[in-house]
């Protein structure tokens, strides 16, 4: 295990380096000059000039990706060319509220996608299964925005349930800062009244991120546990005398797991490329929205710092999940 | 009127067999008509501003309302479903392209250009692809054109890692072997040996990749990158529709839909063409 950890951790090193020389790359060929965006509109040429010499754009590639690189590894993202902050401190501010979204929106998928892949499976071919597959071919396809768009509609519009956007009543101040994630922090802090508002403002964005995805959750779980439903260990453990239920949950979903797992780590990706978009629609406070905000505003350095977060937190969970699989399998490891 | 007779046959033993197939077609159908034939199925011009007519809810007259600018919701509609598939079939095709090129090049040589194609495919499928997309069409500005180049551009490693599998399995084959014993040159191979072979396992893909290239395209001008004003794209729509969506839900309610159903139509069609090859 520690070998195969030390390769795998030498893999993640070198591949966060080629992710973050792509994205300088991509800075590389904007046809928009970063320096006349950060002078504004109305600058002179002198103006953008110096603004080019300050942010040392008029240097050499080769110092330019050595700076940037070099920036990386003390954390540093540059600066915001609209707002002169750093790009490293804004992300820490919206980090929490991406965080919250999608640990909630994981919780969802696993306990629903599970939940409905068993139900299907263990009810295989009967009326049961066939709802529960056409419910998962439908919601697989209903893009995250558009689900969005039409709960909001639905549920703060018409029917007046839940608060249309925002994480917190306006009214109300969030919670002293511990962790950043206002659930936990109003639970910390005693305030109730936060806590309900700040579920009842996560509800509808994590519906909208989640429903398409428990929907492959529950896909691949019924494929899993038909899969080991079918293997002669099950049929020895039933021919035991075992209860059913012990036998689906003991015997046969332990090695569904496996799968599971792998989904699951998928799902990483696209709950946070889904976020992007959910968070426009919720006007969410998060790291989709600052890059989807710093692309309209043409604020380059700001949207590759916000896309190289979510690349690294991407692949560091895929690098944990990989991990996870061997744990479960104890197959891969004497491969 | 016999072979009509065969045909509900067929399609029926179709539904029968594989219901997500036939469904998945129904559904996409009638937008494929809208996409071959826009000007038959709409009733307004789709760029045709109305000062009298702003706001109005589904009618008769307009079968989904105006917009904000008096323009026919439901033509846009049918208008933008030439734009979104033509344009989704851009991207695969692009995509597919270079995936095919740099994929069978791997497969078939290996050593270097395998390590530096497969490097570079592990690299951008490391990020999630909206995320890459989005930075890549931000770097090329605003625009259709940009947001079909972003999207093709996170795509083509799909198609790559696809194509050298199918290379290397294939590249082991006896047949091959012996039609490089006959002196065939590697080209020729991978032209006629190698990419027939391949043909099921390229259009199985496509057809489930179409529908989450029109999602790309839609998310990317959602956002604000992609089409921009008057062009009817759907996600464009969305995107301004969702600034009277409390209120006038229909402008953005109904391009929102025609991207669901046709997203829900690929993803049905294309599991449905994966069942066929199971069975296969």
């Amino acid at each position: 295990m520690g070998k195969l950890l030390l390769e795998r951790l030498l893999t993640l090193v070198l591949k966060l380096f080629g992710m973050a020389v792509i994205l300088f790359v991509v800075t590389q060929v904007l046809p928009a000059d970063p320096a006349a965006v950060a002078a504004g509109t109305d600058a002179r040429p002198e103006q953008i000039e110096r603004i080019r010499q300050e942010l040392g754009l008029d240097r050499p590639f080769h110092e330019q990706f050595i700076t940037y690189i070099s920036g990386l590894l003390r954390g540093d993202l540059g600066k915001s060319l609209l707002t002169r902050r750093s790009v490293s401190d804004d992300l820490r501010l919206r980090f929490p509220a991406t965080l919250e979204l999608a640990i909630l929106s994981g919780v969802v998928i696993v306990i629903f996608g599970v939940g409905l892949g068993i139900i299907a499976a263990v009810n295989a071919g009967n009326p049961l299964d066939f709802l529960i597959r056409a419910f998962v071919v439908v919601s697989m396809g209903i893009p995250p925005f558009v689900l969005a768009l039409f709960l909001q509609l639905i549920f703060a519009k018409w029917l007046d349930m839940f608060p249309l956007e925002g994480r917190l009543h306006t009214l109300m101040a969030p919670p002293p800062y511990t962790t950043g994630l206002y659930t936990i922090d109003s639970l910390l802090a005693g305030q109730w009244d936060i806590f309900c508002s700040s579920l009842r403002h996560l509800a509808l964005p994590v519906a909208a991120l989640a429903l398409g995805r428990l929907a492959v959750g529950a896909r691949f779980t019924r494929s899993g546990m038909l899969e080991t439903l079918s293997q002669p260990y099950v049929r020895t453990a039933r021919a035991k005398g075992l209860r059913e239920r012990r036998v689906i949950l003991r015997h046969a979903f332990r090695n569904a797991l496996i799968p599971v797992v792998t989904m699951l780590g998928i799902q990483i990706g696209f709950l946070l490329s889904g976020a992007v978009l959910v968070e426009v629609v919720f006007t969410w406070p998060g790291l989709g929205r600052y890059a989807v905000d710093s692309v309209l505003s043409f604020d380059f350095y700001a949207v590759i710092g916000a896309a190289l977060v979510i690349a690294v937190i991407f692949v560091v969970s895929n690098t944990v999940v990989d991990l996870l699989y061997v744990q479960l399998d104890p197959r891969i490891k004497h491969k | 009127m016999h072979s009509g007779a065969s045909g509900i046959k067929i399609w029926y033993t179709l539904g029968r067999r594989n219901p997500g197939l036939l469904a998945g077609f129904l559904l996409l159908l009638p937008f494929l008509l809208f996409a071959a034939l826009p000007s038959l199925f709409s009733t307004h011009d789709p760029i045709k501003t109305s000062i009298r007519e702003l706001y109005r809810p589904p009618s008769p007259d307009h079968f989904f309302g105006t917009d904000e600018l008096g323009r026919d919701v439901y033509s846009r509609v049918v208008y933008g479903a030439r734009i979104s598939l033509a344009s989704a079939a851009l991207i695969i095709g692009i995509a597919c392209l270079i995936g095919m090129l740099l994929g069978t090049i791997a497969g078939y040589w290996g050593g270097w250009s395998d390590r530096i194609i497969m490097t570079l495919v592990d690299l951008v499928l490391a990020f999630p692809s909206l995320i890459l997309a989005l930075a890549v069409s931000a770097a090329l500005g605003p625009g259709l054109r940009s947001a079909i180049i972003a999207a093709a551009a996170v795509w083509w490693p799909v198609y790559a890692r696809l194509l050298r599998g199918i290379t290397l399995q294939l590249a082991e084959m006896e047949y091959v072997t012996a039609a490089r014993a006959m002196g065939a040159s590697a080209p020729v191979i991978i032209r006629r040996h190698i990419l027939p072979n391949a043909v099921y396992a390229i259009i199985v893909r496509i057809s489930i990749d179409l529908g989450l290239a029109v999602l790309l395209l839609a998310s990317l001008s959602f956002i604000g990158l992609g089409a921009s004003a008057p062009t009817p794209e759907w996600g464009a729509m969305v995107a301004w529709g969702r600034l009277y969506f409390l209120t006038e839900w229909w402008i953005g309610g109904f391009p929102a839909l025609a991207v669901t159903l046709v997203v829900v139509g690929i993803t049905m069609l294309g599991d449905g063409l994966n069942d066929l090859r199971a069975v296969r």
